[in-house]
């Protein structure tokens, strides 16, 4: 088990190399070159050339890339050409609140949309089930902004049930440790400032969850029925168990491998969603700020968003793939 | 009084907008204690949504009607609830199924698929259980038990996994255990041993076997009484070796006949049955087995056989059977006329 877990981190390494060199391409490849990109459009041929040495670009090219390099090793991605600070530590601070909101989340489209997706598949052809597989087609159909602004109208500016924005209230002059605010709540004792960071936690994750909740409950629907169709869950029966135990035991157990598969492949496609929502709810995460340096053509910060998306990509598979060994002998690494 | 009597027992599958497919159209058999019963016939007749429905084990689905009475030890299983049926399952009465691999699931470890039997009926928990899961295992001559307890069904053999299924099914000694196919999916040096196994395990405790198969050569080795199932219903009844020496319809004649023999001639041909069960005509119509049948008459449709019982004890479904030999053939129409 540990020998597998350290030769899926040891491919990390070819899969960085590999981003690292489609990355080095497209900062090179950038219309007008970077030069372009930290100037704009209205830079002198000699503000240019200065650049140019400056940021070492008149060097052969395998220089500059094993510059980049060693760069990248060193975490350092350079300064963001918008808020003129460096890409790491804006991540550091923001990076946090992303995961907050994506774990929320991933609990809610798990929580809910396995034991939906069960019931769903018990009650085949009745209420339920037209509800839920009804209800996951609209999930999927509607796009996670218009749905965050849906919500927000509905339960903050109606209902004040929730904020409508932020990550949390900054009356409160809450302490920072990990900058993820429900759990520095948590570890300075601070409850109300944990329960607020909660709060705010709500609205956007559910917006998050919509599409990841309509496909697990979809999944977990039709693997579910196809267990059911098993011999072992008629052996199983035949042996006078119970109903909960045949339940538990032989149906969900096998029904979850498709469901691990595809959370691993939603993981992924959450921190994308993240982007929009975290600007619909004005969330300070990473998402919006890409969104913003997108719009800026703040290229370190693109390039370190999508070096971060690659590689939690790989932890979180990484981590389906060691779920299938406790899920399924068969899979079980050595 | 018989252990198990099946009567009238009918299971149809009726489809919206479809015509109402009748698998099993009036079954009636019985199993005494300590009898092993063969129910015997080609794919499609019937013989396994038999033994599902007296399990109840059938697939819930709308349009599924069972009728008919299945008495098992003065109770009649088929309108027992769910929770008594339950109770009786895996206890009183068990179950051993076709291909073993499939049987068993997959993620769990053998020996919680075995002790889950003896928690649920017996009331045996952690040690204790593990310990005659163990002894199970052995009893059903599976070698190192202890360590196959932890091992998982991708890692045993066929034969082992079949053996492993056996162990679960007489757990808790049941009066009745029925085997559906149970050496079909098996190399057939294994289906000897497993047929062996399962012989002495009856012969041991006294259960009384329904033993479900296509395969003649498992009937003619363990059955005391044959049941020949033809479209949904029983065509022929007779103790094991009446049946083979003198069979009465002529579908077990062709069942026999198609049987590959290693004293025939060089050279000499398999007599399989001409045509397919598809060809089956609905029982009302005339006897089902009538479009294959090489002693059809014009008597054979129209009116459905019936169950003819005759003097030895033995009954068919048939109004031309194959006359007994040293019987003076039934006249011929034209001859009489």
């Amino acid at each position: 088990m540990f020998r597998f877990i350290v030769r899926r981190l040891l491919q990390l390494i070819p899969t960085l190399f590999g981003l690292s060199l489609l990355l080095f391409i497209w900062l090179r490849r950038l219309p007008g070159g970077p030069e372009t990109a930290i100037l704009g459009e209205r830079g002198t041929p000699e503000m240019r050339a200065a650049i140019r040495r400056n940021m070492g670009l008149d060097e052969p090219i395998l220089v500059q890339y094993g510059r980049f390099v060693r760069r990248m090793i060193k975490l350092d991605l350079g300064t963001s050409t918008s808020t003129k600070r460096a890409v790491t530590t804006e991540f550091i601070e923001r990076f946090p609140g992303t995961v907050e909101l994506t774990i929320t989340a991933m609990i809610i489209a798990i929580g809910v949309g396995i034991p939906l997706g069960y019931l769903a598949a018990r009650r085949r052809g009745r209420f339920l089930d037209h509800a839920s597989v009804g209800g996951s087609l609209i999930g999927i159909c509607i796009p996670v902004f218009f749905l965050g602004y849906v919500l927000k109208a509905i339960f903050s500016e109606n209902l004040h049930w929730f904020p409508s924005s932020g990550r949390q209230d900054p009356t409160l002059g809450a302490t920072r440790v990990t900058n993820f605010f429900v759990l520095d709540g948590l570890m300075t004792r601070e409850w109300d400032a944990a329960a607020d960071a909660l709060w705010h936690l709500v609205l956007p994750s559910i917006a998050l969850a919509s599409i990841p909740l309509a496909i697990i409950v979809r999944i977990t629907r039709a693997s579910v029925l196809e267990v059911l169709n098993e011999d072992f869950v008629r052996t199983a029966e035949a042996k006078g168990l119970t109903e909960q135990t045949v339940r538990r035991r032989h149906v969900l157990r096998n029904a979850m491998l498709p469901v691990a598969t595809s959370i691993g492949l939603l993981a992924g496609g959450l921190l994308s969603g993240a982007v929009l929502t975290e600007t619909v709810f004005a969330f300070s995460g990473i998402g919006a700020f890409v969104a913003e340096a997108i719009g800026q053509r703040d290229y370190p910060v693109l390039m370190g968003f999508i070096l971060i998306i690659a590689v939690v990509y790989v932890l979180v598979n990484l981590l389906v793939d060691l779920s299938y060994s406790f899920i399924d002998p068969r899979v079980r690494v050595r | 009084m018989a252990l198990l009597e099946v009567e009238d027992l009918s299971v149809t599958f009726a489809r919206r907008g479809q015509r109402a497919v009748h698998a099993v159209d009036g079954v009636s058999f019985s199993v005494d204690a300590g009898e092993v019963v063969g129910l015997v016939g080609e794919s499609g007749c019937g013989k396994s949504v038999t033994s599902l429905a007296i399990m109840g084990l059938l697939p819930k689905q709308p349009g599924l009607s069972v009728g008919g009475k299945a008495v098992f030890d003065g109770t009649d299983l088929l309108q027992l609830d769910d929770r008594s049926r339950r109770d009786i399952r895996g206890r009183d009465i068990a179950m051993i199924f076709q291909d073993p691999l499939s049987s068993l699931n997959p993620v769990i470890p053998i020996g919680l698929q075995v002790t889950e039997v003896l928690t649920r009926h017996r009331g045996m928990k952690g040690e204790t259980a593990a310990k005659e899961a163990a002894a199970l295992l052995d009893r059903v001559g599976i070698p190192d038990p202890k360590r196959r307890l932890k091992e998982y069904p991708h890692q045993l053999s066929g034969g082992m996994r079949q053996r492993a299924l056996i162990a679960m099914a007489v757990a808790c000694q049941p009066r009745l255990l029925i085997a559906d196919e149970p050496t079909t999916a098996l190399d057939v040096t294994i289906q000897a041993q497993i047929l062996e196994l399962l012989k002495d395990l009856v012969r041991d405790s006294g259960t009384a076997l329904l033993m479900i198969t296509h395969d003649l050569g498992v009937v003619a080795g363990m059955c005391d009484t044959v049941n020949v199932l033809y479209g949904g219903r029983v065509v022929e009844t007779a103790r094991r070796r009446p049946l083979f020496r003198q069979p009465r319809h002529p579908y077990t004649v062709g069942l026999l006949g198609s049987v590959p023999r290693l004293d025939a001639g060089r050279g000499e041909k398999l007599n399989p049955i001409p045509g397919s069960v598809r060809d089956l005509l609905p029982w009302p119509d005339g006897c089902a087995f009538a479009p294959r049948c090489a002693r059809r008459t014009d008597e054979c449709v129209g009116e459905p056989p019936e169950l003819v019982h005759a003097h030895d004890g033995r009954s068919y479904r048939c109004v031309n059977p194959e006359p007994l030999p040293g019987m003076v053939p039934a006249p011929r129409e034209e001859e009489s006329a």
